[in-house]
């Protein structure tokens, strides 16, 4: 079973590649046990929602 | 055209988007001078071609467009002298860190256990949320924020990092991993901690 020290990393990773099947399925059941795993995830999630948004703040906001 | 025949340009309007430029250069360079050597010749080329523009944020999304190409070659100039892999001691402690949130068997130890930020959407329209997360973003160790920035704010995919910055996908995904990892304990840290706060 995966292990939540790799869970972390995979879910970094989900953030810049493709994951493959076997680690999707892994990943999938591992966050559905896990609830420290899955507020990671969302927490991964959200890192990414917040730079496209800083990033934008600079560029789109009428000054 | 010049710049005083342009309804679209005023001196505040300038003066306003060059500093947003270099704040925006300066988290992705971690230099000042260079900063403003980029945002001075993307402004420079923006100004060259300002008659086509009939808003200041169409405006501003162009020379947005020009700073990023500006950046990126500063970038590509600046690897060919800096190993992006190299770790400094503030990099070992990060990944230490992460190390520590585990138990001997790799499962979360209680105390580090990720905690519910509750729905953080709603920090995003906190104007004092933004500024910790710039001060997180400031404190990552340069290397580490040099291809986490690429990623995240010039908007590459993983396969043009590593190949920009010269190293392999490992490595790359490790750094990748490294910064998010610091950047969601600062976090945690400073502002999704309630309850915790001194003053």
């Amino acid at each position: 079973m995966l292990n939540c020290r790799d869970a972390a990393r995979m879910m970094s990773e989900e953030q810049d590649r493709k994951l493959s099947r076997t680690e999707r399925l892994k990943l999938e059941i591992h966050v559905m046990i896990c609830r420290g795993c899955a507020r990671h995830r969302s927490q991964m999630e959200f890192l990414r929602v917040a730079c496209k948004r800083y990033a934008g703040k600079f560029r789109n906001k009428d000054s | 055209m010049t710049l005083s025949e342009n309804s679209v340009l005023d001196a505040d309007f300038v003066a306003a988007l060059r500093r947003d430029m270099m704040k925006f250069a300066i988290l992705q360079l971690r230099n000042d001078v260079l900063a403003e050597d980029v945002v001075q010749e993307a402004l420079a080329a923006a100004f060259a071609g300002i008659g086509e523009f009939s808003g200041r944020s169409e405006l501003k999304t162009w020379v947005f467009s020009i700073l990023r190409n500006k950046i990126i070659d500063q970038i590509r100039h600046q690897t060919r002298t800096t190993n992006v892999s190299a770790l400094s001691q503030q990099e070992v402690g990060l990944d230490e860190a992460f190390e520590n949130l585990f138990r001997d068997n790799h499962h979360w130890n209680p105390a580090t256990r990720p905690k519910d930020w509750g729905s953080p959407e709603e920090s995003l329209r906190e104007k004092r949320f933004w500024d910790v997360f710039d001060a997180c973003l400031k404190n990552l160790p340069d290397n580490t924020a040099r291809v986490f920035m690429m990623r995240e704010f010039l908007e590459f995919e993983t396969s043009e990092v590593c190949k920009e910055l010269s190293i392999t996908t490992t490595n790359c995904n490790v750094i990748l991993h490294r910064a998010r990892n610091a950047l969601r304990l600062c976090l945690n840290e400073n502002w999704f901690s309630p309850g915790e706060l001194s003053c």
